[in-house]
C-alpha cells in the first residue's frame, strides 16, 4: 500500500501505533489508586500475547501463499516451524530457536528448488 | 562533585546504576539483534519506506507489534486496522506498567513518561528484578533508564542495518527471510505454554486463525486473538473448579 518516500497514510500509521503504544504502557501511573479494572479483564490479559501471536504464526506457516492451506511436507515453513518448535520446547533459548530453524527453512527451500 | 563523593562508596550512584542496568540487559540485546535486522529488511521488502520504518523504531519501540505491522502492510491492510491490531497485540504492557506503579511513585511525571515510553518486554523484565532486590539504594530509576536506553539504541541501530541491508541486496525478498517472523514468534510463545489452559488458549487461536482467514481487513486476526482469550480464561474456570473438588 505504500510506495517509496514517506507518504501520508504511513505518517498517520505511525502516528496512530506510537500513541496506543505509549497509552498503553503510561495509563497504569495517572489512574492507579482512582481506578480498578475488572479481575476478569486483568486474567484474560495474560493470554492476548501467546494468543495473537499464534494467530500470525498459524496461517503465516499453513498458508504461506495466502489462500490455500498447505500441509505438505513439502510446504518449507511448515518444516522450518516444527523445528522451531522442537528447539524452542527442548532448549528454550531464543537466538538458537531462530537461527537453526531459519536455516533448516532455507536448506529446504533451497532443494526444492532444485527439484 | 559532591553528590559523587557522597554516593561513591557504594554502588548506588546515578551513574553506576545507569551502567549496571545496561549490563545487565546485555543477554537480552543479543536475543534482539537478529530481531533488529531482520524487521528493517522485512519493512524494506514489504514496502515501507525508509523513513516509516526508522520512524517506527524511534517512536513505537515495540518489536512484536512492529513485526505485526509489517506482517499487515504487505497484506496491504488499511492504516486504522493496523493501529488497532498494534492495540490488542501491546494490550499486554499495561500489566507492566500497573507492576511499575508502586516503584515509580516517587518519580515525576517526566520520568514516568521516559520509563513508560522504554517499558518493552526486555527492560521491565530486567528493571522489575532490580527493584524488587531488597536494598535501598535510591537509584534505580537510574538502572531501569541504563537498560532502557541500551534497548533502544540497539533496536534503532539494528533496524537501520536491516534497512540498509534491504537496499544493498534488493533480491532479499526473495530469500524468504519472512519466515523469520514466525521463527521469531515461535520463540516468544513457546516459553508462555506452562499450564492446560494457556495451551488450550493458543490451539484454539491457532485454529480460528485458519477457519477466519477469509475475514476482510485481517479480522480473523482479532477473531482468533479474542477465542484465544476466552478460551483461556474458560479453561482456566474448568480446571480451577477440578481442583476443588480433588
Amino acid at each position: 500500500m505504500f510506495g517509496t518516500g514517506i507518504q501520508v497514510n504511513e505518517i498517520y500509521m505511525i502516528a496512530g501505533m506510537a500513541l496506543v503504544t505509549f497509552g498503553i504502557r503510561y495509563i497504569m501511573f495517572p489512574i492507579s489508586g482512582r481506578f480498578q479494572f475488572p479481575e476478569l479483564f486483568e486474567r484474560g490479559l495474560k493470554y492476548a500475547p501467546p494468543a495473537v501471536l499464534t494467530a500470525i504464526i498459524v496461517p503465516s506457516v499453513l498458508m504461506p501463499t495466502g489462500d490455500i492451506l498447505n500441509l505438505k511436507l513439502s510446504n518449507p515453513y511448515l518444516i522450518g516451524a516444527l523445528v522451531a518448535c522442537a528447539m524452542g520446547g527442548l532448549f528454550k533459548n531464543l537466538l538458537l530457536t531462530i537461527v537453526v530453524s531459519m536455516i533448516v527453512f532455507l536448506g529446504f527451500q533451497w532443494v526444492f528448488a532444485m527439484g | 562533585m559532591t553528590k559523587h563523593n557522597k554516593v561513591s562508596a557504594r554502588k548506588s550512584s546515578a551513574l553506576s546504576q545507569f551502567f549496571e542496568g545496561a549490563k545487565d540487559t546485555l543477554p537480552l540485546i543479543v536475543g534482539a539483534i537478529p530481531f533488529g535486522i531482520i524487521f528493517g529488511t522485512l519493512a524494506a521488502t514489504a514496502g515501507l519506506s525508509f523513513e516509516a520504518t526508522m520512524g517506527m523504531s524511534l517512536f513505537v519501540f515495540a518489536g512484536s507489534s512492529q513485526f505485526v505491522c509489517v506482517s499487515l502492510v504487505s497484506a496491504g491492510t488499511a492504516w486504522p486496522m493496523i493501529v488497532l491490531t498494534t492495540f490488542v497485540v501491546n494490550l499486554r504492557h499495561m500489566l507492566y506498567g500497573a507492576t511499575m506503579v508502586p516503584f515509580y511513585k516517587n518519580l515525576n511525571p517526566l520520568w514516568k513518561m521516559v520509563l513508560a515510553f522504554g517499558l518493552t518486554d526486555e527492560t521491565f523484565a530486567v528493571a522489575v528484578s532490580r527493584y524488587c532486590q531488597k536494598d535501598e539504594a535510591p537509584d534505580k530509576h537510574y538502572y531501569n533508564l541504563g537498560s532502557m536506553v541500551f534497548m533502544y539504541t540497539n533496536w534503532n541501530l539494528c533496524t537501520f542495518i536491516g534497512l540498509t541491508a534491504g537496499k544493498a541486496f534488493p533480491g532479499i525478498s526473495n530469500w524468504g527471510l519472512d519466515f523469520a517472523m514466525p521463527a521469531t514468534f515461535i520463540g516468544i510463545v513457546i516459553p508462555y505454554l506452562v499450564s492446560k489452559p494457556m495451551w488450550a488458549s493458543v490451539v484454539t487461536a491457532g485454529t480460528v486463525s485458519i477457519l477466519a482467514g477469509g475475514l476482510p481487513h485481517k479480522l480473523g486476526l482479532m477473531a482468533a486473538a479474542l477465542a484465544g482469550v476466552i478460551m483461556g480464561l474458560v479453561c482456566e474456570k474448568i480446571f480451577h473448579s477440578k481442583k476443588e473438588l480433588v
